[in-house]
């Protein structure tokens, strides 16, 4: 059987729930980044999978473009993101995500 | 066929790698394996004929992120603690697995038509017309340059020492 949409669809599936339990689960504020990474990662398998295979007359770009406002999107939050991180550090001495917790109500 | 060993052997990379995020309590080693990830995501768009993306892909994430994942990895070096997981363990794992089921029942059971045969290919230059075309996505764009400025203010500010 040939690798077909369903492949990449279902690898995009499995990468998205391993982050997903990893942003649920880990308490480090730098780990549960990286997961979220993985998770936007699987987002993007599965537009460029699109993109590929579901094309009634032309290629049909729009999945890339996406794909490439995604990584933008994606750079900017980890730069923003870390920085938080790093600052929060700075003040409290801790990134255990349980730690953090001033705004809880 | 070719490509097929090729998206087998990535698949299981990428599937691999990203477990061992997961679970592997060094931070550092964990970093390490997300790049490994990033790599193998890169050689998947590779075998969906976006050779751009897999270009932009190792230049932004590998480049770039996962430096940034370093650096922040060494200024927070909590003692030797790495990452364990919090008390949301069980349920975290039924709810990431019931996802994962609902999603793979969906994908198989969908009649998906996609095109027979691949449509010539992908070139850079199409994506660039695409992209900067004002029917296209130029208004968009022009928006994501302004809003990586705003985060690279927003980091410095963060940063900067009183």
């Amino acid at each position: 059987m040939s690798v077909g949409l369903e492949h990449y669809l279902v690898l995009s599936a499995i990468l998205f729930c391993i982050g997903m339990y990893g942003a649920l689960v880990k308490r480090n504020a730098v780990v549960i980044l990286m997961c979220i990474e993985i998770m936007l990662n699987a987002v993007n398998i599965a537009l460029v999978a699109f993109s590929r295979f579901v094309d009634p007359e032309g290629p049909v770009l729009s999945g890339q473009i996406f794909v490439i406002f995604i990584m933008v999107v994606a750079a900017a939050e980890a730069a923003v993101g870390l920085a938080i991180i790093v600052a929060i550090y700075r003040s409290r001495r801790t990134v255990d995500a349980g730690k953090n917790d001033l705004m809880k109500g | 066929m070719t490509l097929d060993v090729a998206f087998w052997v990535l698949a299981v990379m990428c599937v691999g790698t990203a477990l061992a995020v997961v679970f592997v309590r060094d931070v550092f080693r964990a970093a390490l394996f997300l790049i490994l990830c990033f790599f193998t995501v890169a050689g998947i768009y590779i075998t969906l004929n976006a050779d751009f993306l897999a270009a932009v892909q190792i230049l932004i994430y590998v480049g770039a992120v996962s430096v940034l994942l370093i650096f922040a990895i060494m200024l927070t070096r909590d003692a030797k603690q790495g990452s364990p997981s919090g008390r949301l363990r069980i349920p975290a794992l039924i709810v990431g697995l019931a996802l994962l089921g609902v999603m793979i029942s969906a994908i198989i059971s969908f009649d998906w038509q996609p095109s027979a045969e691949m449509s010539g290919m992908v070139r850079t230059q199409d994506i660039a017309g695409l992209l900067f075309s004002e029917s296209g996505f130029v208004l968009a764009f022009e928006i994501a340059g302004l809003m990586l400025l705003a985060a690279i203010i927003g980091a410095v500010v963060l940063l900067r020492e009183k």
